[in-house]
């Protein structure tokens, strides 16, 4: 092919603009490199550079101000055989910084030609983050009180593995780009060049001055060597290559009857008409306070039941309340939350306080089993109290063990199906010591 | 009937596994976090990818990128994810570029709170948008509703080519509760209908060539076929255009497209009552609390009948009068202070309507719904 531009669409950049030397230069290092225009797209930011996309008959995706280097890693990510080409101003580097950094330390395989003008001409020669601070531009005296950010320097220490800066009038500029389109991996060229529609109106810019500053910048050209590693979508296909085990669902089927309250020795009852079991386990963080929770539901689940579980806990997981909120059900459980609990299980101060508001309306029909030495608001609930550590059971350990005592006298659950949901859900070493601690206050 | 144990969250990604989703970007955001987990667990074995954004734009931004290359695309966020999601929505809407946006609500405004629940962003996804296009937004209410409308919003999504939003809420995404995931019997997958060039017919691709009231067939960006897209008012070449005439077309087509389908797109349950003369309409995680408040007053010789919308978004007109013409008083009961009770009281002028809104971060008892029916 002699030429990737579209005949329909000719450049209409100001005359003198850099940006339509650019355009020339990509063309020449597309019919260059021999690109297949199917698998070539041009993903442009917003402003001036946004128009690229216009100009050439290869796929195209205009998108928002900043935003470009994103829908080109969703491009590429989904269809890796796509040669992903993305022109930004130095508009959208400021506005889309975390976007440039993000695509420099992923080092995904796409081109970035960053069209730095020094300002944001669509709207008016506003300063940009590129703007020198001695620049007459259109935000009065604003960029006198800030400095521009060098692009190449920042990617390098953000991970680039190609960075090249040169003057958009660089005669070589579309052999330089046939280089960073041929890198495999994030590579960026950022182009110096002239808005002629504002910026040299107001400042001595020249194809010369900007070569000089190009000589007075920090040099980059081409490969950055300390940062040289796989590309990221190779290592992402890698990784997740390894990961090759589908979480299947895993289902109980009802395998007990409960009959509950059977237990006639038991010195405490429960509702025996209550058809909703409502069981509040309050503690602290490293407790195992959820997966308590979640033994009692599963536990349900293999008798049939409904379950549900809420659970409330700190954001700093390893510190404050750990608290359990269970509904076992025959029927189909709506409002999840608790209304009139059965069973309550209290195991520490923290647990306790979070919800200290539900002992005062406890029923004489709740069991409230907790630790001796755990103090609790004034209720009207069957208090059980259990010695913890007299049965050496370790604090962590509490909340299973009290699961052997409902269970071990049918309150909620029972021994079978608590055996069961320790099994299904606990590798055998753990499902070992589980049953161990759970028949401790199982039968007492 | 085998139970399983789950998550809303996780019941989600379920539902976009059986849809066909091979595409995940998303930011880290409590209450949605266990959706991305989830599907970091799900789709590398499946061939599929995920990936964590930089932020919840850029989470974007790999969505509209990888759906434009033809995948079936899911992200989740809460709150005030969603509002850095706004600028890319309204791209994907105005646009047509189809996904699936999981809205895991907690109670707002602004950073809120990240583990209480409220239906907080109703009215924020219908709006949420520059330039005001209708969009679809369905409402779960338990587990088994995550897995089910996921997989419909995907069908949504692809037919209508728009994104598809699961109004979901902290209440549902992290309770675990027991379900049956084979008790419903799952839609048809829709894919997207691709562009087939006529036969005899010279036909050039027009990205954004559609009948008035449809989606324009898709081809991706990466195929034989030159793709163009823009976030710019275009013409159906997929160019930017100022003609009156081609920006008229399209944006009566976007609107057009959403509300022409309102009856295809509206899901609901109701529980009819004989001698019932309330209808109560909720939606959400409210709607259980309701089920069992009627449920009580049934007993009590009061029966109230309920409807349940599962589509909030294009509002159900058609339903919601159908539904409400045989009951002399409406109450409604929303998660917020009062979101979607203005649709209701104006699509239903001649009924008698009571409202009761709450929003501090506890459910909505069954006993305060039975006070307002009985009070109210």
């Amino acid at each position: 092919m002699d030429s990737f531009l579209n005949t329909k669409r000719p450049p209409v950049f100001c005359p003198g603009c850099t940006h339509e030397r650019i355009t020339k230069a990509v063309d020449t290092a597309l019919v260059k490199l021999n690109l297949l225009a199917e698998k070539t797209v041009i993903v442009s930011d917003i402003g001036c550079s946004g128009l690229f996309d216009t100009f050439f008959d290869v796929h195209a995706l205009h998108g928002l101000h900043g935003r470009a280097l994103t829908y080109a890693a969703g491009l590429k990510l989904a269809d890796p055989e796509l040669n992903v080409i993305v022109t930004m101003g130095d508009g959208g580097l400021g506005i889309g910084g975390a976007h440039v950094l993000a695509a420099c330390r992923k080092n995904l395989d796409l081109t970035l030609i960053i069209l730095n003008n020094f300002n944001f001409g669509m709207t008016g020669g506003q300063y940009s983050a590129t703007t020198p601070s001695d620049a007459i531009v259109g935000s009065e005296f604003l960029n006198q009180a800030e400095i521009p950010i060098d692009i190449c320097s920042i990617a390098q220490s953000a991970g680039a593995t190609w960075i090249t800066r040169c003057s958009g009038h660089n005669p070589d500029l579309a052999d330089i780009l046939c280089e960073a389109i041929q890198h495999k991996g994030f590579s960026i060229v950022e182009t110096l060049g002239m808005c002629t529609g504002r910026y040299t109106k107001r400042n001595a810019l020249t194809p010369k001055a900007i070569d000089e500053m190009v000589e007075k910048l920090p040099s980059y050209r081409g490969v950055v060597e300390r940062n040289q590693r796989p590309e990221y979508g190779d290592q992402y296909r890698r990784l997740a290559g390894e990961k090759k085990r589908f979480p299947e669902l895993f289902k109980v089927e009802k395998m007990f009857d409960f009959k509950r309250d059977n237990d006639s020795n038991s010195s405490v009852s429960i509702d025996s008409e209550a058809k909703r079991q409502e069981i509040v386990i309050l503690g602290s963080a490293g407790m195992r306070i959820v997966t308590a929770g979640d033994m009692v539901c599963y536990a349900a689940i293999s008798a049939g039941l409904n379950a549900s579980m809420k659970n409330d806990y700190n954001i700093t997981v390893l510190r404050g309340q750990s608290v359990s909120e269970l509904i076992l059900s025959k029927e189909k459980i709506g409002y999840a939350g608790i209304e009139s609990p059965t069973i309550v299980i209290a195991l520490s101060d923290e647990g306790v306080q979070r919800r200290k508001k539900i002992f005062g309306k406890l029923k004489p029909s709740t069991l409230l089993l907790k630790d001796k030495n755990i103090p609790i608001p004034e209720t009207s609930a069957t208090v059980v109290e259990i010695d913890f550590k007299e049965y050496q059971i370790k604090k962590q350990d509490w909340a299973l063990a009290s699961l052997g005592f409902i269970a071990g006298r049918e309150k909620g659950i029972t021994m079978e199906m608590l055996e069961f949901a320790l099994k299904s859900r606990f590798k055998p070493a753990l499902y070992e010591s589980a049953i161990e601690t759970v028949k401790k206050l199982a039968s007492i | 009937m085998a139970l399983s144990f789950m998550e809303g969250n996780e019941a989600v990604a379920r539902g976009a596994i059986a849809a066909g989703c091979s595409f995940f970007a998303g930011y880290p955001i409590t209450p949605a976090t266990t959706i991305f987990a989830s599907m970091l667990t799900m789709l590398p074995p499946k061939g599929g990818i995920c990936i964590q954004g930089e932020d919840e734009i850029a989470s974007m931004g790999y969505c509209i990128g990888a759906s434009m290359a033809g995948k079936k695309v899911l992200t989740a966020t809460s709150g005030p994810g969603i509002s850095l999601y706004s600028e890319q929505i309204s791209f994907a809407i105005g646009s047509e570029i189809p996904m699936v946006i999981v809205d895991v609500q907690r109670l707002g405004p602004s950073t809120g709170s990240a583990t209480r629940g409220a239906d907080s962003d109703i009215q924020f996804l219908r709006w949420g948008n520059s330039g005001g296009v209708p969009v679809v937004v369905l409402a779960p209410k338990d587990a088994l509703d995550c897995y089910l409308l996921t997989v419909h919003a995907f069908n949504f999504a692809e037919m209508l080519r728009c994104p598809v939003f699961i109004a979901s809420n902290k209440e549902i995404g992290m309770t675990r509760e027991s379900v049956d995931l084979d008790s419903v019997a799952l839609p048809t997958i829709i894919d997207r209908k691709e562009f087939k060039e006529k036969s005899g017919n010279s036909s050039i691709y027009l990205p954004f060539e559609a009948s008035p009231d449809k989606a324009p067939d898709f081809l991706p960006i990466g195929g034989k076929t030159l793709v163009r897209q823009t976030s710019s008012t275009h013409g159906p070449d997929g160019y930017i255009t100022i003609d009156p005439a081609l920006i008229s077309e399209n944006q009566e087509r976007l609107r057009n497209k959403i509300f022409s389908a309102e009856e295809q797109l509206t899901l609901y349950e109701e529980n009819h009552r004989d001698g019932a003369d309330t209808l109560l309409i909720s939606y959400g995680v409210t709607s259980r609390a309701a089920e069992d408040a009627c449920a009580v007053m049934e007993k009590k010789g009061k029966p109230v009948s309920t409807l349940t919308l599962k589509t909030l978004w294009p509002l159900p007109k058609k339903l919601i009068r159908e539904k409400a013409a045989p009951y002399r008083r409406i109450v409604v009961v929303e998660m917020n202070l009062g979101q979607y009770i203005d649709n209701i009281e104006r699509i239903l002028p001649d009924k008698k309507i009571s409202f009761y809104g709450q929003m501090d971060g506890v459910l909505i008892t069954p006993s305060k719904i039975m006070e307002v029916i009985e009070n109210g």
